[in-house]
């Protein structure tokens, strides 16, 4: 019985790119592809909340609120970290953190929520799985190049080669800068991984950890006796539990992604 | 012992690490709490540095997970 479940089941298969225009081998080496798709329907609905917020009444709607609260959440959280000059980084930090927030909150919607249009359409059958573009390294690493880069960029323009002074601490011995001098170095060299690894990582580890449970279901359902559908049941209150935790998660990891990249800043724009 | 059954090994006791990093996350939580209840008027200024605690434990959670999962998938 293991062996069958082994041969249906697979929860990494969540994570497949699948072009949704035909192969790569039909000449064009640009291919449309289920990631693609679901980023544009992301960046749809960011679009669609910004409209709504964006009429700047005097006195706010419910939805300018929302909006609002957004943007001065990003704006605070700069200007807690970096200081009156972090308002200068707002856009990019809170692109990437609406971008990071929709996407994972959209990755995390049930199996079935488009499949009805896979039925009119063909073609589009595979579009009908919610995809979470945060769950690919690709994706991931490049918003952390990004900011990566902006804080190259910020702290060589404003302090030239004095920049280099970040890996040296005030008022070490000489001997004791032998050895911290390597360590900082290394430890702001692994800074856009770690943030590129940690977002992905977790997208990855929650949807498994959702679709083990979930087969865990189909298998307890289809299994003889009394103990099968018992264990069934007890996968379905365990998954809405994760499924509440994956939404805190996701949350979590764009807010985390957004002031790892302020505090990045602020010792780019200020040294230490 | 055989390839796959040393790869199941090799997984879990790689997977170790995320309960290590559970550890580490609690008690990054905990003692934030802790204080917090002494002293709720400094504990909303200290949410980023919480975050940045809670973010660098997680990490090594999430490298022993990624560990474990190019372990169990490696052919």
């Amino acid at each position: 019985m293991a062996t069958e479940a082994e041969a249906t089941i697979d929860p990494m298969h969540q994570f497949q790119i699948d072009s949704l225009t035909g192969s790569a081998l039909d000449g064009s080496p640009f291919a449309f592809t289920n990631s693609a798709f679901w980023m544009l329907i992301v960046l749809t609905a960011i679009y669609a909340f910004m409209l709504g917020g964006m009429k700047r009444q005097l006195v706010p709607g419910r939805w300018q609120m929302a909006v609002e609260g957004v943007t001065g959440f990003i704006t605070s959280m700069l200007t807690t970290n970096v200081g009156p000059e972090g308002r200068r980084y707002v856009p990019w930090v809170f692109t990437v953190f609406m971008f990071i927030l929709f996407a994972n909150l959209m990755g995390m919607m049930p199996f079935g929520v488009l499949t009805p249009i896979a039925d009119y359409v063909p073609g589009v059958g595979l579009v009908a799985h919610p995809f979470t573009i945060t769950s690919q390294f690709t994706v991931t690493g490049i918003m952390a190049i990004i900011s990566f880069a902006i804080v190259l960029g910020v702290g060589f323009w404003k302090h030239k080669l004095h920049f280099f002074s970040l890996f040296v601490p005030a008022n070490t011995p000489f001997l004791l800068k032998l050895l911290i001098v390597p360590i900082e170095f290394v430890s702001f060299m692994v800074r856009p991984f770690s943030l590129a690894l940690r977002l992905f990582v977790a997208m990855i580890a929650g949807h498994i950890l959702v679709k083990v449970f979930g087969s865990f279901i189909v298998s307890g359902l289809n299994a003889d006796g009394a103990m099968g559908p018992m264990i069934g049941l007890l996968s379905f209150v365990f998954i809405v539990g994760v499924s509440a935790l994956e939404l805190l998660v996701c949350a979590i990891q764009a807010y985390v992604f957004a002031l790892l990249t302020s505090l990045y800043i602020n010792d780019a724009v200020n040294l230490h | 012992m055989d390839f796959a059954s040393a790869q199941v090994i090799g997984a879990g006791l790689a997977a170790i690490g995320v309960g290590a990093a559970a550890i580490g996350v609690g008690h990054v939580f905990g003692s934030f709490l802790e204080s917090a209840i002494r002293n709720p008027a400094a504990a909303d200024g200290q949410q980023g540095r919480l975050f940045i605690g809670f973010a660098a434990a997680e990490l090594l959670g999430l490298i022993a997970f990624a560990v474990a999962m190019i372990i169990l998938y490696a052919r």
